[in-house]
């Protein structure tokens, strides 16, 4: 077809007064936007080509580029936005299922956004944390209902195994393979220095990062890739990923040109093949078979290792996740309907699943309704965004969150969804060498350090306000929260109370 | 003394250093007016490397070797190196021979863009810090001792 009914997403400004033709711009765009021409020594830019990453405008050193929304406008129609109608003609064009890319764009309730913290005033001292001690660490894994302790006041109880967290947060699972190797050594450099776990993803353990091992969670996904003995004993916790927040339900595909040399050895599949993680796992069609998988697991590691289950937050969360905890999980990852993906079935990542807050509320309420909340941990992830998300969180009943959009955007994302185009011009959802290059891991984990601290300093001011000096104080406390233009049935299910109530 | 390193696996390519070396370098030191209305030759160069497997980069400037061949083949005395151990250029003394461009051996010399003096990195002690390295994305350009010796 030669005719593309698509017009451009966005368009590329160049100042021309300012331009100083020092084709900057040219070098750094692995889209091709940017073209000079020796003739009229001018620099163009092919605005269809350009995804908005923000790369050329960062390092124009002259700050004379600006992109903005294409300007062309469609006919006003509620129903039939310029986004449905671009949607149908890239469709028409390509015969091919619409892929997307980072957490759903889509104008969902953040009920983060609903939910008031409460302070302490007059009847109840609020606490300084610059000045008194207020304590961020946490410990995952399965509590016993009760501790035993010999006469001279020693614990007698075997404690199960627990992995140890300076701070509430830890750096979501995201493989190699579909994030470059130095990301992932950002994410593990910042993660030791910090105390607190990142992820492998599903993609298996690089050998140059086992030495990071104390500080990594090791996941085992429905594809398998990268599994071994060793590699299951290499981290601290080991996650069964049954599902993902932005795609509940199916599977992953890692294109074969993302699959060199490094990610084939650590995915253990041939060079250029496609990595295709199926929808389940062919050993899982029940709780009865999870419980013999992370038995499976716990036998490789000695019973020295937590195992994590993690899910998608869909309609039946709640009851899964009872069911999570009888099959003898440590701990349950939930993940929300906003959480991102390297790629996604657009209309999968939009329409599938419930917000987390929802899912949280309501799993925490189970959990503690039939007496077992104490036998895991609960994690969430899915678009947790600053520190008072991780706040609220908390006191909605989680253990900690993973955060992943929030650690890459630190990383120098700038959110363009286009993770699966595989030429990401910051160096994160890419592994060509030259693009790679761009993220330097000795800059960028102490972006990610500095995130953290600031984070954590601002959960000990929100804790401080409340009167409460530690994150274990605040777990589940509800009535720390108010919701504001939350209906009756939104409030119930948060188990809030309105504001002024 | 320290000079300026650059670390091919770290350089992007992006040539920013070159920019702002051009800017440094400038009678204005506004990068704008300093590309648009002088014309100087930047005294820091990417140099390409195109091999089967991939492209790779590194910026090359002067050495400020500890023997100069350079200021020995100066037939003005324009190069010399100074009581800190920079070698410099005097365009006022240049009588544009090009001697010190035939014998550098890292090519690290270049003939201006007037086509009479040469360019060469100076470390910006007029500027008063090297520009290159402060403004270089992705730190691939340092200032460092000449002892350094990269940690593999």
């Amino acid at each position: 077809m030669s005719l593309d009914f698509n017009v451009p997403s966005f368009e590329v400004i160049r100042n021309e007064k300012k331009c100083i033709q020092c084709k900057v711009c040219i070098h750094q765009c692995s889209n091709m936007v940017h073209v000079y021409d020796e003739e009229d020594a001018v620099v163009y830019s092919n605005n269809n080509k350009c995804v908005n990453c923000h790369r050329c405008v960062t390092l124009c050193p002259t700050e004379a580029l600006l992109i903005r929304e294409y300007p062309l406008e469609f006919r006003k129609n509620t129903n039939w936005t310029r986004q449905a109608i671009k949607e149908i003609y890239k469709q028409a064009q390509s015969g091919g299922v619409l892929l997307s890319s980072m957490g759903t764009p889509k104008t969902f309730p953040i009920y983060w956004d609903k939910l008031l913290l409460n302070a302490s005033q007059v009847t109840n001292p609020s606490i300084d944390p610059l000045r008194e001690p207020m304590e961020t660490k946490i410990f995952i894994g399965r509590k016993p209902n009760k501790l035993d302790f010999d006469n001279e006041g020693k614990l007698v109880t075997v404690m199960p195994p627990q992995v140890e967290l300076n701070v509430p947060i830890m750096f979501s699972a995201m493989s190699y393979g579909s994030i470059s190797k130095n990301a992932h050594e950002a994410l593990a450099r910042a993660a030791t220095e910090l105390g607190t776990c990142y992820n492998t993803g599903e993609g298996g353990l690089n050998k140059a990062f086992y030495k990071y091992g104390k500080n990594t969670i090791v996941q085992v996904a429905s594809g398998r890739f990268g599994v071994h003995k060793e590699y299951l004993n290499a981290g601290v916790a080991i996650e069964i990923k049954i599902g993902q927040g932005a795609k509940p339900g199916i599977g992953g595909h890692l294109p074969g040109k993302k699959v060199g040399e490094d990610v084939s050895a650590t995915r253990m599949i041939p060079i250029g093949s496609d990595a295709i993680s199926p929808a389940p796992h062919h050993d899982i069609y029940s709780i009865e078979d999870l419980r013999q998988l992370i038995f499976s697991l716990k036998e490789t590691t000695r019973y020295s290792k937590p195992i994590f289950v993690k899910i998608a937050a869909v309609h039946n969360a709640a009851a899964i996740a009872s069911g999570i905890a009888r099959a003898g999980a440590d701990a349950i990852v939930i993940d929300g309907l906003r959480g991102g993906t390297g790629a996604a079935p657009t209309r999968i990542r939009d329409n599938v699943g419930i917000p987390i807050e929802l899912a949280l509320a309501s799993i925490d309420q189970r959990l503690n309704e039939e007496g077992i909340r104490n036998s895991v941990s609960l994690i969430v992830a899915g678009s947790i965004r600053n520190s008072s998300d991780i706040v609220k969180a908390i006191a909605l009943g989680a253990d900690a969150v993973y955060i992943g959009s929030a650690a890459l955007i630190a990383l120098g994302c700038h959110m363009c969804h286009s993770c699966s185009t595989g030429k990401c011009n910051w160096g994160i959802a890419t592994q060509e060498p030259f693009l790679v290059k761009r993220l330097n891991p000795e800059i960028m984990y102490k972006r990610l350090v500095n995130l953290i601290t600031a984070w954590n300093h601002e959960i000990q001011e929100m804790l401080g306000g409340m009167g409460i000096n530690a994150v274990d104080s605040l777990r589940g406390n509800r009535l720390m929260l108010r919701g504001i233009g939350l209906n009756a049935k939104e409030l119930q299910i948060l188990g809030v109370k309105h504001a002024g109530e | 003394m320290k000079k300026i390193y650059a670390l091919e696996e770290r350089c992007l390519g992006c040539r920013l250093c070159e920019v702002y070396c051009k800017t440094a370098h400038s009678k204005s030191k506004n990068i704008i007016k300093a590309h648009k209305e002088e014309d100087i030759e930047s005294a820091i160069f990417i140099e390409e490397i195109i091999s089967e497997k991939q492209i790779s980069y590194f910026a090359l400037q002067c050495r400020h070797c500890a023997d100069p061949q350079c200021v020995k083949a100066c037939i003005s005395g324009a190069m010399y190196k100074d009581d800190d151990g920079i070698v410099k250029n005097d365009k006022k003394k240049c009588v544009s021979c090009l001697s010190c461009i035939l014998v550098c051996p890292f090519g690290a010399i270049k003939l201006g863009k007037d086509g009479k003096t040469v360019s060469k990195c100076d470390l910006c002690v007029d500027y008063g810090k090297s520009l290159c390295v402060e403004k270089c994305p992705n730190n691939a350009i340092e200032l460092l001792e000449e002892h350094y010796k990269k940690e593999i």
